[in-house]
């Protein structure tokens, strides 16, 4: 007993060194992408590495409900379209000099993104409360219809381009940049994702995250001890939401267009798809998921248009045989 | 008055259709505990298989029974190949393996037969529509749907409650291992209930193909609104279904014959549309979170 114990400690810390050396290393890399792309002569690599960014942002955000909460949301798209329309809402009546509620509107990236975090995490908080009355199965299902319900309103705001979507004309200002440029705008999306991680890093250590976790794994236990479940649950559901709004406004300044398919039940399941292929339950693996998913979104748009055809199967093969997802086949 | 009579008939017809995904749907949850996204890609191969053989050969019996079989076989393809690894596994497990599943069959079926929608003629035995009342003609085929939804309502009631496959069926819902050490080939009954599920969904599709669009998608779009109908019914319950079915078709077909009057009289005509057009495809989801908070297990159950 006491020598598999023993075996297991330096295990479990080789695990750690292994993951915060991968860490490390990619983090250098991402450090350079806008001089690597430069020096490749593939100034395209600095929007792929943006988008990764941004997806990997919703995914470890997804990741907290999901991993962490084992809330199993089906409709977080729907936080990405939020933010994304906040930015592009706002975006527009600024261009257009027609005041939002009496409201003249802003484009400084300060007050905008805040507002998206705001409106996404308001939604967050709505669809969840609903939601989390229910469990299980039924909690897949309602997030999955209130995804549905939130894209079928974007889709009939003729106002704001209906179903083609908004065209945005200039990025939100930041103090001392302006307009970002392309590889300006890559550092803050990166920075953003890092700052993120690490605050989540810390949420889910502190009190709350354990309670969070506790919750997972056994709810009766954990209520007997004098902690109710559901404004546990409703917080991560809600900072969940909040961390995936920011990345739908980082992906409207991205590509400086919003559409209802931001919002779309395909949106939500890749989102779900690179939490799980990267690793449920950790806060590196979803990061690891959006890059795996951008790299094979790439590598097969590039074969072919049809790339579904070749991921789909692939999706249904990493779950039947790579169950903890790449982190599991990285460290064992 | 009139409008209200047409638009219930249609609320009906809608909830037939509804209906004859959700039974499929909840019975796979109820027996297997697997929720299943790709159950709609076999509505979709149903509705194809049917366009295909009604532009080949002209018949529409032919295409009815090409799209049940289509929609069983590949259910069955999906069970034995992919679903039946996943009994045991976690929902978000199936969830995501389910849907590579639907990302795969829309890909193929739209290269198999090409982007352009097919379209789907109403069979001459069915055209034409008939006087219900004085003053109200609906059409036959519609009627006919309506007809067959509450058929194939019947005939599961008595293959479940009346059968001995039904009592297996009834008993796996309850206590699949049991069942199991009682020496019932459970493989083979779950096998057999996912095929009953995709039989149901091949129906649909070729009933519902001469009066929608079969088209890349149609599957995913109506399978959201089968989860409405579930969750609102009660998962697991084929009554629940029933019921789910009928509330869900009726609110929706209601809503878009009440709410454009009703908003248009309180709102400048402007907004009046946008709002309406909102609201109208928010009626099912409405219901849905209005049955959540009085009962958040769903009418039955």
């Amino acid at each position: 007993m006491s020598e598999s114990v023993a075996a297991a400690i330096p295990a479990r810390a080789d695990r750690r060194v292994w993951l915060a050396l991968l860490a490390l290393l990619g983090l250098g890399v991402l450090l350079l992408v806008p001089q690597l792309a430069a020096w490749l002569g593939k100034p395209f690599l600095v929007g792929v590495f943006t988008r990764f960014a941004i997806y990997a942002l919703a995914a470890v955000s997804l990741d907290l409900a999901m991993g962490y909460g084992g809330i199993v949301s089906f409709g977080h798209a729907m936080f990405f379209a939020v933010g994304g329309y906040a930015v592009g809402i706002i975006a527009s009546h600024v261009a257009e000099a027609a005041p939002l509620l009496g409201w003249a509107g802003s484009s400084s990236a300060l007050v905008v993104w805040p507002i998206a975090v705001l409106a996404s995490s308001v939604l967050g908080v709505f669809v969840g409360y609903l939601s989390l009355r229910t469990s299980g199965v039924q909690f897949i299902m309602i997030t999955l219809a209130f995804g549905q319900l939130v894209f079928l309103i974007l889709q009939s705001l003729e106002a704001y381009g209906g179903d083609d979507g908004l065209l945005i004309a200039h990025r939100a200002e930041w103090p001392g940049l302006g307009r970002p440029s392309d590889a300006a705008f890559y550092y803050i999306c990166l920075g953003g994702l890092a700052l993120w991680v690490g605050l989540l890093h810390r949420l889910v250590r502190s009190r709350f995250g354990l309670v969070l976790r506790a919750l997972r794994q056994s709810e009766r236990r954990v209520a007997n001890l004098g902690y109710p479940a559901r404004p546990y649950r409703l917080v991560a559901f809600t900072i969940s939401a909040a961390g995936t709004g920011l990345a739908g406004a980082m992906w409207a300044d991205y590509g400086r267009f919003v559409s209802p398919d931001m919002g779309s039940w395909t949106k939500s399941g890749e989102f779900m798809a690179m939490v799980i292929l990267g690793g449920v339950g950790t806060l590196i693996g979803p990061v690891l998921g959006a890059s795996v998913f951008l790299g094979l979104e790439q590598l097969l748009t590039g074969l072919t248009e049809r790339w579904l055809i070749v991921f789909g199967p692939l999706l249904v093969l990493a779950v039947l045989f790579a169950r903890r997802g790449l982190i599991g086949l990285l460290v064992r | 008055m009139l409008l209200v009579l047409e638009q219930a008939l249609n609320g009906l017809q809608y909830g037939a259709l509804l209906f004859l995904l959700a039974a499929g749907l909840t019975l796979v949850f109820g027996v297997m505990n697997v929720i299943n996204l790709a159950h709609g890609s076999f509505y979709m191969v149903g509705a194809f298989a049917a366009a295909f053989t009604v532009a080949n050969t002209g018949s529409f019996l032919l295409a009815a029974l090409a799209a049940v079989v289509a929609g069983a076989l590949y259910a069955l393809l999906a069970e034995v190949l992919v679903i039946q690894h996943l009994y045991r596994r976690s929902h978000l497990d199936q969830v995501l393996a389910t849907f590579g599943l639907t990302l795969f069959t829309n890909e193929l079926v739209s290269l198999a037969f090409g982007r352009t929608p097919p379209f789907v003629d109403i069979p001459p035995l069915l055209r034409g529509s008939v006087e219900i009342v004085p003053g109200l003609s609906y059409p036959l085929m519609r009627l006919a749907f309506i007809a067959a939804g509450a058929l194939v309502g019947l005939g599961l009631w008595m293959l479940i409650n009346r059968t001995r496959l039904g009592m297996l069926v009834r008993a796996g819902a309850d206590d699949p291992e049991m069942v199991d050490a009682l020496g019932v080939d459970t493989r083979r009954l779950f096998a057999g209930v996912f095929a009953l599920g995709g039989l149901l969904c091949g129906f649909a599709g070729v009933m519902a193909a001469p009066l929608l669009a079969v088209e890349i998608g149609m599957g995913e779009r109506i399978l959201i609104t089968t989860f409405v109908v579930i969750v609102v019914g009660g998962v697991g319950s084929v009554k629940g279904a029933a019921l789910g079915a009928l509330l869900v078709g009726m609110s929706d077909a209601m809503g878009r014959a009440l709410i454009p009057g009703a908003v248009a009289g309180l709102l400048p005509s402007h907004m009046a549309d946008t709002v309406a057009g909102g609201l109208v495809s928010a009626t099912t989801f409405l219901l849905m979170v209005l049955v959540l908070l009085v009962r958040p297990r769903g009418l039955v159950g």
